[in-house]
């Protein structure tokens, strides 16, 4: 008996030994390819490869500022800068190394409204191309901004999910044939903000910067979401059950709902946001009436599973401002402009939150046969995603 | 303000091998000699070489040169003098030397003609004896003819010929400037533009002239990809003698134009002591390089 226990211990005792072998051969390769030299994997021939990405163009009297970045395998060096066809005198000349970014500033008498062509000439003699649609000043980030975009997310995110949300009585009078349908109407508006996030940061992702990924990175973003809140869920679910509470089933989907759109509303305000810092926005109050419309249907989303519960206020409230403030955050971002990757990754995370709640609800459209896609609910799901494509015209940013 | 490149150092002359402003004056009459029955042979020797050179600060480009320097020497000669040009080409690829002048279809450095008697197109490695009399008289260029042709010429493969009238001309202040500039993308445009190869030299160093003194501008355009350039001064006029194949002027003017392969002679006198500027009033290439100042003391 001992002598078989021994056996297993000395059996089982080498298996994170047995792990670690490979690394340790891979270090070893490793090692020896760096004492070697690397036979065979000298210098790479050819010339140089210049890929550079721009990825902030900011104005200010008299000055354009880029942030480049080094998207390419060799070290960049800008020599020159011309802008519309003129050699101009410019700080942050030298070299960027593979990953890097540097910034230059340009003194140049830049008129609003019109555009710019600005040409970096690399020490190859390669081109660098960027332009500028429209010239404006670019808002200083202080604290009168931060308190606009606060005030820009408060009204396209927490007030129209919060006014959506006093359907809750009306959820309570429909019978639980309409709420099916009702359900199933929030799982349309849901793929609908879901599949607009993922083509956004795609498109995002596409213009800027390729050296962290690119698109890779919504779809990083979203996987990553997803499973994310899947553990978040089967966790809630395990407590629950542990406390052997009767549970409110419909607290629960409202809060994965909240979290989910609240994810997405964070890319809406990154969308503002960024948009904002681009000059490319017109605070117009078409605009934000078209938010609101748009995102009062996701006050519905929100409640439409605590039809037979009586939750307090306060957890509505909870739940409002989870859907609703992370607008605010994202507007915050969206302007301070973080790199376009950490806009396409936060994206992704929108979408990837979307489709978890979608998983969520889709059983809770079934009716008593256990059929999803009646005729009832496929109306209601193209309801949902047709109401947010009409509301989405109005506010293309 | 004026366009200008970022502050900081400067083009290397040193490692190029030439330097913009000492090209202005620096005319190669190469040896000469008298021949029998009094007229005068010269004989020149041009090197084509590859060679990587700085055209604007931190900008190289991989040139192809004349002698080592682009533009390649202005060669000097007397209408009538025998003319010997020994090329021999050190470069990687095939190379000529097509002179405008007047001289037979064997020393007109075109490929395809004339490769029987060890002319047409100089292969690597190859060398060639161009010989001809020198006439006319005038300002003209020289340049690569070996096809793809503007690639050859655009990449640096040009220079200045003087041919000096029999009866010479007015003592003066002489200056050489090769209008020319630098697809370094390869897109077919160019991105820098110049007066003897380094964008903005004479702005950061005016050419230094005197007073009431004749100073002639010996002009040539080498500019490949853009059909006309031109030359325009400031605070003055000047007298503008085309190709300078006349003792008398076409025009009082400050602005000339010139297509690719034009030139001439421009004559002036500053009677004001101070900078004046001179550009393309092209103004495009104005400000991408081809901008410089006189300096009248």
């Amino acid at each position: 008996m001992e002598a078989a226990e021994a056996t297993a211990v000395r059996r089982s005792a080498p298996a994170w030994a047995l792990g670690l072998l490979p690394v340790a051969l891979l270090g070893i390769a490793v090692a020896l390819l760096a004492l070697l030299g690397g036979p065979g994997l000298g210098e790479r021939n050819g010339v140089p490869v210049e890929e550079i990405a721009i990825e902030r163009t900011e104005l200010r009297p008299g000055l354009i500022e880029l942030t480049i970045r080094n998207d390419g395998p060799d070290p960049v060096e800008i020599a020159q800068v011309s802008v519309n066809d003129a050699f101009i005198p410019f700080d942050g000349a030298g070299e960027t190394a593979r990953l890097g970014s540097r910034a230059l500033t340009i003194g140049y008498p830049w008129i609003e409204g019109e555009a710019y062509e600005i040409v970096l000439l690399t020490s190859t003699g390669g081109t660098v191309e960027t332009a500028i649609g429209a010239a404006t000043e670019t808002p200083d980030l202080d604290l009168g901004f931060f308190g606009l975009m606060a005030l820009l997310g408060i009204y396209v995110g927490v007030i129209p999910v919060s006014i959506g949300m006093v359907w809750l009585p009306f959820v309570r009078r429909v019978g639980p044939g309409a709420l099916r349908v009702l359900m199933a109407f929030t799982i349309g508006l849901l793929a609908f903000l879901g599949v607009d996030a993922v083509l956004e940061g795609i498109e995002i992702a596409g213009a800027g910067s390729q050296a962290f990924g690119g698109s890779a990175l919504v779809l990083i973003g979203a996987a990553l979401a997803y499973l994310g809140l899947a553990a978040v869920d089967a966790h809630m679910r395990a407590r629950r059950r542990a406390a052997r509470s009767a549970g409110a089933p419909g607290m629960h989907l409202a809060l994965l709902i909240a979290v989910g759109i609240g994810l997405h509303n964070l890319g809406e305000g990154l969308a503002i946001g960024a948009a904002y810092a681009a000059g490319a926005l017109a605070l117009g109050t078409f605009l934000v009436v078209g938010f609101a419309i748009h995102n009062t249907t996701e006050g519905l989303a929100i409640v439409a599973p605590l039809a037979e519960e009586r939750p307090p206020l306060r957890r509505l409230l909870l739940l409002g401002l989870l859907a609703g403030a992370p607008a605010v955050l994202g507007a915050w971002i969206g302007a301070a402009a973080f790199s376009t990757s950490v806009i396409a990754l936060l994206l992704g995370v929108g979408a990837g939150a979307i489709v978890q709640v979608i998983v969520q609800i889709a059983p809770s459209i079934r009716d008593h046969a256990g059929r999803a896609l009646t005729p009832q609910n496929v109306a209601g799901i193209s309801a949902g995603i047709g109401v947010l494509y009409v509301t989405g015209l109005l506010i293309s940013v | 303000m004026h366009a200008a490149f970022a502050d900081g150092p400067e083009v290397d002359h040193r490692a190029n091998g030439f330097e913009p402003t000492e090209m202005l004056r620096d005319f190669d009459y190469g040896e000469a000699r008298r021949l029998p029955g009094g007229r005068t042979l010269r004989e020149y020797s041009i090197v084509a070489r590859d060679k990587e050179i700085e055209v604007a600060p931190g900008v190289s480009y991989p040139a192809w040169t004349y002698n080592g320097r682009v533009p390649g020497p202005t060669l000097r000669c007397t209408e009538g003098d025998r003319v010997r040009i020994r090329f021999t080409n050190a470069s990687d690829h095939p190379h000529t030397i097509h002179f405008h002048g007047i001289h037979s279809a064997l020393m007109d450095g075109m490929p395809g003609i004339g490769e029987a008697q060890g002319g047409g197109q100089i292969e690597k490695g190859e060398s060639f004896d161009y010989e001809f009399d020198a006439e006319p008289f005038g300002t003209h260029l020289y340049h690569c003819h070996v096809s793809p042709l503007a690639a050859h010429i655009a990449k640096g493969l040009y220079g200045a010929l003087i041919i000096d009238p029999r009866q010479g001309r007015p003592p003066a202040d002489e200056l050489v400037m090769v209008m020319n500039a630098f697809d370094t993308n390869f897109d077919s445009t160019n991105e820098l533009y110049a007066v003897n190869t380094v964008g903005f030299h004479f702005q950061r160093h005016p050419i230094q002239v005197r007073r009431d003194e004749l100073v002639r501008v010996h002009l040539v355009n080498v500019v490949e990809y853009d059909p006309i350039n031109s030359f325009h001064l400031h605070g003055n006029f000047f007298d503008y003698y085309p190709t300078g194949t006349s003792m008398q002027p076409s025009e009082l003017t400050d602005t000339v134009i010139q297509g690719q392969g034009q030139r001439g002679i421009l004559e002036m006198r500053f009677p004001n002591p101070g900078r004046y500027m001179f550009h393309a009033h092209v103004t495009e290439f104005a400000e991408l390089g081809w901008t410089g100042f006189f300096e009248v003391s």
